[in-house]
């Protein structure tokens, strides 16, 4: 996914005069051939995001598209102020692409964890929050950024993950995807994230092994969120379940209940929140191992929902 | 000029005190304001909109125009004054400093405010975004410059020096940082507080050509910004050596006059008069 979004940028910079590339210390060699052909707008700069952002803010004043890209916890975390005031606030069509979202950097500690960026960009008015599924859809919402006035927040997943969206479902920012459709009167909603949305799917054939039908919408944008599909589906549904790699604070989850609360009918489905416990990671290893440990791996997902649904006798 | 005098400070030439005096007329529109830090800028910003600067007030968004962001937003009033003199904006905007029904507030806003460029008040962004349209200015060919006007309790922030770090790297010799030196940040004196010296040699390490003048004399700041760019390589520095609110002698180097509020008759009276009203 991380591949092919920067390659991305070089296609796109190829078409558009007014893409450019800033990057905050990153592998050596990255986009290369995008330097080699236009060096003019291809930015390598040292470790320092606050200044990346504003020097982004300020060719953005002037008419470019700077996409920037480093570490999902720095490009956050770190110059929080300047994403908020020079990108938000002047509301400027910079491209923040956040490498690692989520788990991916387990092995190197809480640190390098991005688990409350969704939180925390979601926040901020003006913001685009995106979170694709993997890198056939990353290459469908980087084109669409091109006719995207505001900023947007690109969370890469670790890449290799399987692909599992399909191009004849389209892609639109603002829109979820129906990803798996359920005829069954009550079915369990899934609204997973990211490459949540690929666990999800199998949580998803899980359960209905267990004899539950379920039904799987794909949000790949957080911010703005498609309410209208969300609450039209989850409006049958005989529970919500949101599924992401991020913090139960403020992430999916919350915006799905934001979205019921605002917009639903006169009483709230009943909702649970599959995500990260709000507490620093304990553990390295791997991203999967984490989401093990957090309990969503497909069949703990699958397990969790049939156990919330039996215990509330609506299974 | 003793402090604790209450008339006309000598040396601030009839235009330097009109300028200050529609400082004041914001101050009582919107009965309070930053004193202090809005006096020191003043000619820095004189000079810079009178003899050094290309721009077309009718026309904010020109794209060959020179951009003038005043990065410590909280000395607002200073602009706005260059602005209103200019016609960017009407003088009756500052009647309306921080109100509900009004355009200008406590520091300025770019889109809101015709011939701001960058919203500034959250300290030790402006240079970031200076560095970026000196760079928007060098890929589209350009002859625009940038200028970047920044407090000496502002350059405490480390994004400033990563900003530095870029422009010198950069050697963007259409940049220019200019700090207004008046020595007291909000809790007293920067030497006490964050101390800045050597000052022009931190500027000359990071990359730029760096000049110091007194950023109160007309005449020095025109032959300096005349002489932009210090060098053909690099960005420039202008360490400009201010008096915390200059012109009104009550207020000068006084920490307390940094931000005000409420003001009585008196007071108003005294601020009125110290600008010259009446003289």
């Amino acid at each position: 996914m991380r591949k092919a979004c920067i390659d991305m940028v070089h296609a796109l910079a190829k078409k558009d005069p007014r893409v450019v590339f800033i990057g905050s210390d990153l592998s050596p060699g990255l986009l290369q051939k995008m330097k080699d052909e236009m060096p003019q707008r291809y930015y390598m700069e040292g470790v320092s995001e606050a200044n990346v952002i504003g020097m982004a803010a300020g060719m953005a004043m002037d008419g470019y598209m700077p996409f920037v890209n480093t570490i999902a916890t720095f490009i956050t975390r770190r110059c929080y102020e300047q994403v908020a005031l020079d990108l938000c606030l002047h509301h400027l069509p910079v491209r923040l692409i956040a490498n690692g979202g989520g788990l991916v950097y387990a092995p190197l500690g809480p640190t390098h964890l991005a688990v409350e960026d969704i939180a925390i960009m979601r926040a901020l008015p003006n913001m685009t929050v995106t979170a694709a599924a993997d890198a056939a859809e990353m290459v469908r919402l980087m084109e669409a950024t091109l006719d995207w006035p505001h900023p947007i927040y690109i969370r890469l997943g670790k890449g290799g993950d399987p692909i599992v969206s399909r191009a004849e479902n389209g892609f639109e920012i603002g829109k979820g995807i129906v990803m798996r459709r359920s005829e069954a009167r009550d079915p369990v909603l899934l609204i997973s994230c990211g490459v949540m949305t690929g666990r999800a799917l199998l949580a998803a054939d899980l359960l209905q092994q267990k004899g539950i039908p379920a039904e799987l919408i794909h949000i790949h944008t957080i911010k703005p969120l498609d309410e209208r599909l969300i609450v039209e589906r989850a409006r049958r549904a005989r529970g919500v379940f949101t599924i992401e790699e991020h913090t139960v604070i403020g992430g999916l989850g919350s915006a799905v209940i934001d979205a019921l609360i605002e917009h639903g009918g006169a009483r709230m489905p009943l909702v649970r929140k599959l995500g990260l416990a709000d507490r620093f990671a304990a553990n390295y290893g791997s991203q999967d191992d984490l989401l093990e440990l957090s309990g969503l791996q497909p069949h703990q997902i699958a397990d969790r929902v049939e156990e919330v649904l039996q215990r509330l006798r609506v299974a | 000029m003793p402090c604790g005098s209450q008339g006309p400070v000598p040396g601030l030439d009839a235009r330097s005190r009109y300028l200050r005096s529609l400082v004041v007329r914001g101050l009582q529109g919107g009965n309070r304001g930053h004193v202090g830090a809005s006096m020191s800028p003043i000619e820095i910003l004189r000079v810079l909109y009178d003899d050094v600067m290309r721009y077309d007030p009718a026309r904010p968004d020109w794209p060959e125009r020179d951009r003038c962001i005043l990065s410590k937003g909280h000395g607002c009033l200073a602009l706005y004054a260059l602005l209103a003199d200019k016609g960017f904006i009407g003088t009756d905007a500052l009647d309306r400093f921080c109100r509900v029904d009004g355009i200008l507030g406590g520091h300025p806003e770019r889109g809101k405010v015709p011939g701001v460029e960058a919203s500034t008040g959250a300290l030790g962004h402006g240079l970031s975004i200076g560095v970026g349209m000196a760079l928007a200015a060098r890929m589209q060919q350009r002859g625009s410059r940038v200028f970047v006007v920044m407090g000496d309790g502002e350059i405490n922030e480390g994004s400033v020096w990563e900003a530095a770090l870029c422009a010198g790297k950069h050697r963007l010799s259409n940049l220019t940082a200019i700090i207004d030196y008046n020595k007291i940040q909000s809790a007293g004196p920067t030497r006490e507080i964050q101390d800045l010296e050597p000052l022009v040699d931190k500027w000359q390490a990071f990359g730029f050509a760096t000049v110091e003048v007194d950023g109160h004399d007309v005449a020095a700041l025109r032959a300096t910004f005349r002489r932009l760019p210090f060098d053909a390589g690099r960005p420039s520095a202008v360490v400009c050596h201010t008096v915390k609110g200059k012109g009104i002698g009550f207020a000068e180097n006084d920490p307390q006059w940094h931000h005000h509020s409420n003001f009585d008759a008196q007071t108003l009276e005294k601020l009125h008069h110290a600008v010259g009203a009446g003289q």
